[in-house]
């Protein structure tokens, strides 16, 4: 254990930084913008004349007064306040596969000949990247089994709702939408899986897990019927359990005529190893900044990868990158589109960075990914077993775990009154970052959730359950002191425990703050 | 800076609730049982429950002022754990009766507490609500008894302290209804289940006491309720009766098609429009005879029970007539995710019928929105 370095002695910057609106002097600026000489002013005359009136403001915009060098500072303690993936063991943000993105590719995308390009560029000024997402294409496509792939999704929500919207388009071609106007999806699947479906018009039958924490196969035959217009399914779930009869359930919803999607955001776990088109499935995506080892987190940046079979390629977001063996072009022609999904093609520094990952790993590289995300995964759990008052979701249920797993802090909370929360706040104290519990509600008490991906080492891993390990002990010990962290982090516990359940309180912007709490 | 009121908690300890369990009497209510259960060697379960949950208070024991009921109706329990209670009325030591309860609550009330914290099981909760009625005082259940099918009670004691020190701060400030019921406990014993819905008192923020606390956000219970009632409005058809069961899960159905609605009760409607309230097993065999009907009914309870607990007038000759494919089962997902991977349970008193309303239920937990449950 002699590279374990569990950092007791961390102690993260605290600026109790204001809102930059509560720190506005009036009159302090940033700069003064010089005045242009009389010739320039003249020979461009009254540029502001073109502007319409409808656009004019009539007051000047409420903005922060600052100087340069207080904004400066201001954003400077806000970065020293954060637990960025790359600054410790983002083992913690199960689900989100946190793994190490090559700072090469940071240098690749920041090239002038990518930085500097702009989406409205005619297509022979573009055709490099456009050769690229045409050959990242030909990857997914190959490691999907489907027959396209779109990259236009702003992220995985994105590509799921664009997965709705070709199962709606699918079924209105066939002149049956108002019959089959039901999805089904499961508790453990991710909540936009239920969520991007009903917002695209879908009634939603969600299926409950059976006693080994799978789908329950019988459930869905009895929630298919002629109304079924398809199933959207993770797969592994969020508790890591890879679903072994998951070719039985598209064959349950094809035999009544359905769809069916595969969630692939938990991907890293059978890179190379299962195709949903083999399994077969008409639909799935990826969460490329996920699973193809891009920078992402804090809401973006991100991109997603939705993939179909040949069936449903008329049905694709316009346009489509197409080759005709010597030009790359973006193809709008295309009747049966659902149309956009986006502006542009997605996220394009996400999948400069994520071809450039891909071609490095290779084919062989994407199956030993997932070999050791796996062995990790599986590594640490059996260790995690060993502190007490820790358990998981299904335990003993004699199915090995994937690349991540759901751990439940129930027993530890029925032994000493501190849950999942509590420990959560303890572990930013040993400069980890705050830890994934679960999509809410939740269905297994006091959820933890990790995923140890294929960049971290075993010392890596050691050093977090060793970390975990004495929050527990301390938990039986020292309660007090769990349940009064965080001591060491930059920011302490939420004030009012229901202020992110009141819609009448919580606010993301400064306008509505002030409207929401009568200061305006 | 104006004077900071201290918060008054008031308890209740029902000293020999959960007797009767550990040697098999299914429930300790009533003198005699009582005695039966101490002579079979039954040690009191509730005064180490009451403290368990009182710890969790010591936290605050400066802040607020602990008004109790005297010796093991809770004075006792506050001493043991350090506080000084301020002790009120009067009983005979030993010999405590459900009365004290009753009488304990009333007290409380007049002594205008913030919140009662009681330890007991469903004859306790019943108690407190015949004390209480109507009135909006808030109670937490810290669960001692051998019944708990009344959904007052936390999961456990410890969680039953920790909400009363959430609500006591201020950090929990919903207040919901919450059942309390109670079973026959002399038909229990002989192996007849009948429980009834008694009322609701109101308790601090359902989805945190269900489950574990914090137990992650959900939608608002009103907000899904609303829904629900939307769904079910939505799909009623034309000429067909309804049954709408007991609850107040049910209750917004009613509401939102402005007919008057029993709490505890069945009612009938057809067409939005209503057929009768608070209808028997006899009236609603009458009525059903010779027409298309379905029943919407909802999870009564902490125990998953939809039948043959707080609706037992849907009697078994009911259900057999109106058949499993036209039962419609409604309830917030919180209440799912609280059974833990059980299922939903039936207990009509049939065992032909029971097995016949067994399997898969398309619950309607929200607005375009169902659950595939299982029922047994």
């Amino acid at each position: 254990m002699g590279k374990v370095k569990v950092r007791k002695g961390f102690q993260q910057a605290r600026w109790n930084e204001p809102i930059i609106y509560e720190m506005s002097t009036p009159g302090q600026r940033a700069i003064y913008v010089p005045q242009p000489d009389e010739e320039i002013r003249v020979k461009a005359g009254d540029v502001l004349a073109d502007l319409p009136v409808g656009m004019r403001r009539k007051e000047l915009p409420n903005l922060p007064e600052l100087s340069q060098k207080h904004v400066l500072m201001h954003y400077l303690h806000l970065s020293q306040e954060t637990m960025g993936s790359n600054i410790c063991h983002d083992i913690s943000e199960g689900t989100c596969t946190m793994k190490y993105n090559p700072r090469i590719n940071e240098e690749l995308v920041s090239l002038p000949n990518f930085a500097e390009l702009h989406p409205c560029q005619d297509e022979d000024t573009v055709q490099g990247i456009m050769e690229i997402y045409y050959k990242f294409e030909q990857i997914i496509k190959e490691i999907s089994g489907m027959s396209r792939v779109t990259f236009q999704p702003g992220g995985g929500n994105a590509a799921v709702y664009t997965a709705a919207s070709t199962v709606r388009a699918y079924w209105e071609s066939k002149g049956e939408l108002d019959k089959r106007n039901e999805i089904i999806t499961t508790i453990f699947s991710h909540p936009c899986d239920a969520a991007a479906p009903h917002t695209a018009g879908f009634k939603v039958i969600t299926l409950y897990p059976d006693k080994n924490g799978f789908p329950d196969i019988e459930a869905l035959k009895a929630a298919v019927s002629e109304h079924t217009a398809a199933i959207f399914m993770t797969n592994p779930e969020d508790i890591g359990l890879f679903n072994p009869r998951v070719d039985e359930f598209v064959k349950i919803v094809h035999s009544v005529g359905g769809l069916c999607f595969y969630d692939q955001a938990n991907a890293n776990a059978f890179l190379g190893v299962a195709r949903a088109r083999d399994a077969g499935f008409d639909m799935c995506h990826f969460n490329v900044h996920k699973t193809f080892g891009t920078p992402h987190g804090g809401s973006g940046p991100a991109n997603g990868a939705f993939c179909c079979s040949e069936e449903l390629t008329k049905f694709l977001p316009v346009p489509t990158v197409e080759f005709d063996g010597a030009k790359y072009f973006l193809n709008y022609d295309r009747p049966e589109s659902i149309g956009k999904v986006r502006d542009f093609m997605g996220t394009a520094g996400v999948i400069v960075r994520a071809y450039a990952w891909t071609m490095m790993m290779g084919p062989e590289g994407l199956r030993d990914c997932a070999d050791a995300s796996i062995i990790n995964n599986n590594y640490m759990e059996k260790k995690m077993m060993e502190i007490p008052g820790l358990s998981s979701a299904f335990m003993g249920n004699g199915y090995r775990r994937q690349e991540q797993i759901r751990y439940s802090w129930e027993k530890l909370k029925r032994d000493t009154g501190i849950g999942t929360n509590e420990i959560n706040n303890r572990v930013v104290d040993y400069g980890l970052p705050h830890y994934w519990t679960s999509h809410h509600p939740w269905e297994i008490p006091e959820p933890m959730t990790l995923e140890p991906c294929e960049t971290y080492s075993k010392d890596d891993i050691d050093e977090y359950v060793e970390t975990i390990k004495i929050i527990a002990k301390e938990a039986y010990e020292q309660p007090e002191l769990v349940m009064a962290a965080p001591h060491k982090a930059a920011s302490h516990k939420r004030n009012d425990e229901e202020s992110l359940d009141d819609p009448e309180k919580w606010a993301l912007t400064w306008k509505v703050y002030l409207r929401k709490h009568g200061k305006k | 800076m104006g004077i900071q009121l201290k918060k008054k908690l008031g308890l209740i300890v029902n000293p020999v609730a959960g007797m009767g369990g550990r040697v098999g009497l299914k429930g300790s209510d009533g003198a005699e049982i009582l005695q039966k259960a101490i002579e079979l060697g039954a040690q009191p379960e509730s005064p180490q429950r009451a403290k368990h949950a009182l710890e969790k208070l010591l936290t605050i024991k400066e802040d607020i002022e602990l008004i109790t009921y005297p010796y093991e109706m809770g004075a006792q329990e506050a001493r043991d754990c350090g506080f000084d209670p301020v002790i009120i009325g009067t009983v005979e030591s030993g010999k405590t009766t459900p009365q004290d309860t009753v009488k304990a609550a009333r007290d409380l009330v007049e002594q205008k507490v913030d919140l009662i914290l009681f330890a007991g099981g469903d004859g306790t909760a019943r108690n407190i609500y015949d004390a209480i009625g109507d009135r909006e005082v808030p109670v937490i259940g810290i669960p001692a008894g051998v019944k708990i099918h009344s959904a007052v009670y936390a999961t456990n004691s410890r969680n039953a302290g920790e909400v009363a020190l959430l609500y006591l701060q201020g950090k929990i400030k919903k207040l919901l209804d919450s059942e309390v019921m109670d079973i026959d406990e002399d038909a229990f014993r002989e192996g007849r289940v009948t429980a009834k819905l008694y009322g609701y008192l109101k308790a601090p923020h359902e989805e945190r006491l269900v489950q574990s606390l914090k137990s992650g956000r959900t939608e608002g219970e009103a907000s899904a309720l609303n829904s629900i009632a939307d769904q079910v409005i939505e799909d009623m058809q034309a000429n067909v009766l309804y049954i709408i069961g007991p609850g107040t899960t049910t209750r917004p159905i009613m509401q939102k098609l402005n007919l008057k609605f029993t709490l505890l009760g069945i009612d009938a409607i057809l067409n939005k429009e209503l057929v009768a309230n608070d209808l028997t097993e006899k009236q609603l065999l009458d009525l059903i005879q010779g027409k298309k009907t379905k029943i919407v009914v909802t999870v009564i309870g902490g125990q998953g029970y939809i039948f043959g607990r707080g609706n037992q007038q849907l009697s078994p000759e009911v259900l057999r007539r109106v058949g499993k494919e036209n039962i419609i089962v409604i309830t917030p997902r919180n209440k799912l995710t609280a059974l833990k991977g059980k299922p939903l349970l039936i207990d009509t008193g049939d065992y032909e019928v029971n097995s016949m309303l067994s399997g898969y239920y398309r619950i309607i937990t929200g607005y375009e929105q169902t659950i595939m449950f299982k029922a047994e």
